[in-house]
């Protein structure tokens, strides 16, 4: 039997405090020791969701032990796919951070490669855990690295949104962990199939029921599900860029990931949706927060900040697509997932690239910035068409499901916070689009038109992996139909 | 009828796409890049004709790239109207190339790089729009010119084309996001498909409230098509060059949008369909008003350029009427004024757009006497507007007279009476610019009796396309057969 599912989490956990002691003798060893863990956690990633597609689900007991007692890997075709996309844009990003890290927290890159490692296998151990309070842990392990992560940011206002974001954190952790308590009373058991099983005979329980509003308002605070949103969008905007990069497409994800996971494999379509009456009111509430975010978004004056907001108009499609109740919603829900991690990867990469040249990225300091930055711009301008929804970028696609969804579950609202959402963040975009496209004197144009802008691009290491992934939108946005059919529908069904 | 697989209209889309690296890399070298654009133009029409003779033998050319969702892929299909359609946009693209040339070397206009390159962009897209063999496929296409027309429009970036370029996104993106999109996806929730089909896609499923706002969020939804309320984005395109207000916003732009919604009209709902709710008359009753509304405002209309956008939203209101009479010559007589119009009124923009090249004047009243300075000029605009009244010897004179049989053939005498009295509103509005421009005395006259015409990469062009609105009064037949046939696969299913 081989190893692959325990090492996608173990080798960077190793990285991480390899990467740590390191620092102590030579800072400049962080850096490959960091990039090599993540690579080939992205290569067992890879190899094992290939082995997925092949030949099913993997168990794989951790040190032997068996379950329910040992802690158990489990991997489906839908944590085989989150894993690939955790590790993969971890990667990617960290290709992309070697300078901007030595820029931005240039006296401890050390212990900045160190946490990130850390964070990746809180990430990628939470996705491919089976057990319960496993997943807790590794939840913390997550956590805690980003708090110190974002306290790593901009000096003035990191430590404040950092400690924001710890009391809030640590309340949703809190909720969660009480979540599974309750469970452990009902069944005894940690083992999410295990739970499952002897969960069935129990569904009119009062107990289930708080487990499971507990676990869902704990993982809502974790996601940033409005109204419990209010700790993101400082914490992703006054972190340092590269890790804004990484938390910003997967953390959020992640949970989303986990959202799912407990809806479908441990407490059941049938009980969510025929013994609870719930998810009218969450898809309800998940309109409300599509419409919020996108209204915040549109008084933000920071690109950064504007983007964190949108993530919060985001979660709601994903949280929205999964309570719909149908398969089209969930198939929404679930592509959404790995087309949002990507979509945002790429529109923070392209920012990762403007704040490196131009430090501030206020929108009024954006101005003629597709003269001075041509590519990036271009990286730019294409995530944005895939989160406004154009076709053929991929954000367009998963909009396709989740609003057949709508309409089939006849939730209209949803649909129509849909549409709305894409409008507003068409304007959104549009209007940093006109900001860059004009030069900065307004009036003159003629004039300040005709004199050549200075080109001053980022690292052709940033913008290597910018252009990579802003590519790749169009590549998985018009191989949707592929996805959905080999990962997505064997796996809901 | 036979189905042929052929890799061709990707070509033909292709082509100019590709061509855009090689412009960008031959910005230096301005010669070598107009080479490119003519290379490319060339093949693409060379492509689009070496189709034409398998098409007027009533067969079909079909392509499927990607398979997104059933019934709805990424996917082309050539028919006598897409090919009617791409034929007259890729032939009269490489007339403009040539005006280009001559219009934006002779202003010295900055940007000519991206100028050309976003072009070819534009076109690659409207070729799309003509082949596309479902809705998804269109809209994409829809979305991607639209999109690409933006840099077109605010060329200038000065703050009068910053205000055009973000009315034009309003219009075109909020309506196509807004309308379009939901009312796509409602289409294909309802009936699980998207294909064009003879007799439509519905059978049933729609009852006549929901069937008629259906239309209307299509209608209204494809903006490009100038119809009132919806009209206001092409006037204020005008401040693009004039090349691009000649190709895109007299021929391929708008004409997308009239394409669209017949497509629409035919292929979704089906002329069966319509005529059995008479919602036929409904659309036609809205193109009604804007046809004679808009003549009205045109001649209102002091700087040439507007007048003829004017024009232009009356002259597509006529195709869509013509579609939307739902009768055999009716519709002949639509889809023949997408060619007929296009060929006329690109003659009138070369020449407004000679003009200023010529003289720096924008507004009628400074063009008395013009006639004499510019008398080719003037003369190609006689016949430009000659062929837009609808008089002989003109190809607009033998779609007009389609729509005309049309109206008396469904027993619509109020239409034959809007049709009648817009042509005499057109004749009121061109006849006094080309009056005055010849016949005026020697004091009114404000120009001296010296003959200096526009470059002559101007004039070229317009007095080929001059002379093709001529031709195609005595030879209009691959035009006429391709919208027969059209028609018959409408009719026949």
């Amino acid at each position: 039997m081989d190893n692959y599912p325990v090492l996608i989490v173990v080798v960077p956990l190793i990285a991480a405090l390899l990467a740590g002691l390191a620092a102590w003798i030579e800072e400049r060893l962080s850096y490959p020791i960091a990039l090599v863990g993540l690579a080939v956690s992205s290569f067992c990633a890879v190899k094992v969701l290939m082995q997925v597609i092949v030949l099913g689900p993997i168990q794989y007991n951790i040190a032997g032990w068996v379950p329910p007692m040992g802690i158990e890997y489990r991997i489906d075709l839908l944590n085989a796919m989150v894993l690939l996309i955790v590790s993969g844009i971890a990667c990617l990003n960290l290709v992309a951070s070697y300078k901007s890290v030595s820029q931005e927290t240039h006296d401890r890159t050390g212990s900045f490669y160190s946490i990130y490692c850390l964070f990746v296998t809180g990430l990628l151990g939470v996705t491919a855990t089976g057990d319960l309070f496993n997943l807790y842990v590794l939840i913390e392990i997550t956590s805690l690295s980003s708090y110190a992560m974002v306290a790593l940011g901009d000096k003035d206002r990191g430590p404040l949104a950092s400690l924001n974001y710890v009391f809030i954190g640590v309340i949703g952790a809190s909720f969660y962990l009480l979540g599974v308590g309750y469970l452990y009373m009902q069944t005894g058991s940690l083992n999410m199939a295990d739970v499952s099983r002897i969960l069935a005979g129990h569904q009119g329980s009062a107990t289930v029921l708080t487990a499971f509003i507990l676990c869902m308002v704990g993982l809502w605070i974790k996601m940033a599900f409005f109204p419990l949103h209010v700790w993101l969008p400082n914490a992703y905007a006054y972190s340092p860029v590269a890790f804004s990069r990484a938390v910003a497409p997967l953390m959020t994800k992640v949970m989303i990931y986990v959202m799912i996971r407990l809806m479908i494999t441990v407490f059941g379509y049938d009980y969510i949706f025929k013994t609870l009456h719930l998810s009218d009111a969450v898809v309800v509430l998940a309109s409300i927060a599509i419409l919020f975010g996108g209204v915040m978004a549109l008084a933000q004056k920071n690109l950064k900040k504007m983007l964190a907001y949108i993530i919060v108009c985001e979660i709601g499609y994903m949280v929205g697509g999964a309570w719909m109740g149908n398969q089209l919603g969930m198939t929404g829900a679930i592509l959404h997932i790995l087309n949002d991690a990507l979509m945002t990867f790429a529109v923070f990469l392209a920012v990762g690239n403007m704040v490196y040249r131009i430090k501030n990225v206020d929108l009024s300091n954006l101005t003629g910035l597709f003269g001075k930055m041509p590519w990036t711009m271009a990286g730019f301008v294409i995530a944005a068409f895939s989160i406004i929804g154009v076709p053929p970028t991929c954000g367009f696609f998963s909009k396709w499901y989740l609003i057949m969804g709508a309409f089939e579950q006849g939730a209209y609202h949803f649909a129509a916070a849909l549409i709305i959402s894409s409008l507003i963040c068409a304007v959104l975009f549009f209007r940093v689009f006109e900001i860059s496209f004009f030069p900065a004197l307004e009036g003159h144009g003629e004039t300040d038109a005709h004199s050549p802008i200075e080109m001053e691009e980022a690292p052709v290491s940033m913008l290597i992996v910018s252009g990579l992934v802003s590519l790749s939108l169009i590549v998985v946005g018009l191989f949707s139909g592929t996805i959905v059919n080999t990962v997505i529908l064997p796996f809901l069904k | 009828m036979e189905t042929i697989v052929s890799i061709k209209p990707l070509l033909a889309v292709l082509v100019s796409l590709l061509v855009i690296p090689v412009l960008v890399s031959s910005s230096k070298n301005p010669n070598a890049r107009e080479s490119w654009t003519f290379f490319a133009g060339t093949i693409k029409f060379l492509i689009v004709l070496s189709m034409l003779p398998v098409i007027l033998q009533g067969n079909q050319i079909v392509l499927t790239l990607f398979k997104i969702v059933p019934g709805a892929d990424i996917a082309f299909r050539v028919d006598a109207l897409g090919m009617l359609f791409a034929l007259v946009a890729s032939s009269l693209y490489i007339v403009t190339a040539m005006y280009s040339i001559g219009y934006m070397r002779g202003l010295n206009e900055h940007g000519q790089t991206r100028f050309v390159c976003f072009f070819a962009l534009a076109i690659s897209a409207t070729i799309g729009a003509a082949f596309s063999a479902n809705l998804l496929t269109l809209y994409l296409f829809y979305e991607v010119l639209s999109l690409a027309t933006y840099p077109l429009v605010a060329h200038h970036q000065d703050a009068r084309s910053k205000t055009s370029g973000r009315r034009y996104l309003t219009f075109i993106l909020g309506t196509s996001i807004g309308l379009v999109l939901p009312a796509m996806i409602y289409c294909y929730h309802v009936t699980g498909t998207l294909e064009f089909a003879g007799g439509g896609i519905f059978s049933g499923q729609l009852s006549k409230p929901a069937a008629a706002v259906l239309l209307l969020m299509f209608v209204f939804g494809f903006a490009k098509s100038g119809l009132m309320p919806f009209h206001s984005w092409l006037p204020a395109a005008m401040v693009a060059p004039t090349p691009v207000s000649a190709l895109l916003h007299a021929v391929a732009v708008v004409k997308v949008g009239v394409f669209s919604i017949t497509r629409v009209v035919t292929g979704i709902f089906g002329v069966d369909f319509l005529l059995s709710f008479n919602l036929g008359a409904w659309v036609a009753g809205i193109a009604s008003v804007t046809i004679l509304v808009s003549s009205c405002i045109a001649l209102t209309q002091d700087e040439l350029k507007r007048r003829l956008a004017y024009s232009t939203i009356g002259q597509l209101s006529y195709i869509i009427l013509g579609v939307a009479l739902l009768t055999p010559k009716g519709m002949t007589g639509g889809m023949l004024h997408i060619a007929m119009h296009a060929f006329g009124k690109i003659t009138l923009f070369f020449c407004a757009g000679a003009i200023f090249v010529a003289t720096g004047k924008k507004y009628i009243s400074q063009m008395k006497g013009i006639g004499k300075r510019m008398p080719i000029t003037m003369a190609a605009f006689f016949i430009g507007s000659l062929s837009i009244i609808g008089l002989p010897p003109t190809g607009g004179f033998i779609s007009k007279w389609y729509l005309v049989l049309g109206t008396l053939e469904g027993d619509h005498l109020i239409f034959l009476f809007v049709l009648l009295s817009s042509s005499l509103l057109n004749a009121a509005y061109f006849m006094p610019v080309f009056y005055k421009a010849f016949f005026c005395t020697k004091e009114e006259s404000l120009f001296e009796e010296k003959i200096v015409e526009a470059p002559m990469m101007c004039v070229v062009p317009l007095v080929i396309t001059a002379m093709i609105s001529l031709v195609l009064f005595f030879a209009p037949q691959p035009f006429l057969n391709l919208a027969k046939l059209a028609v018959k696969g409408f009719l026949g299913g």
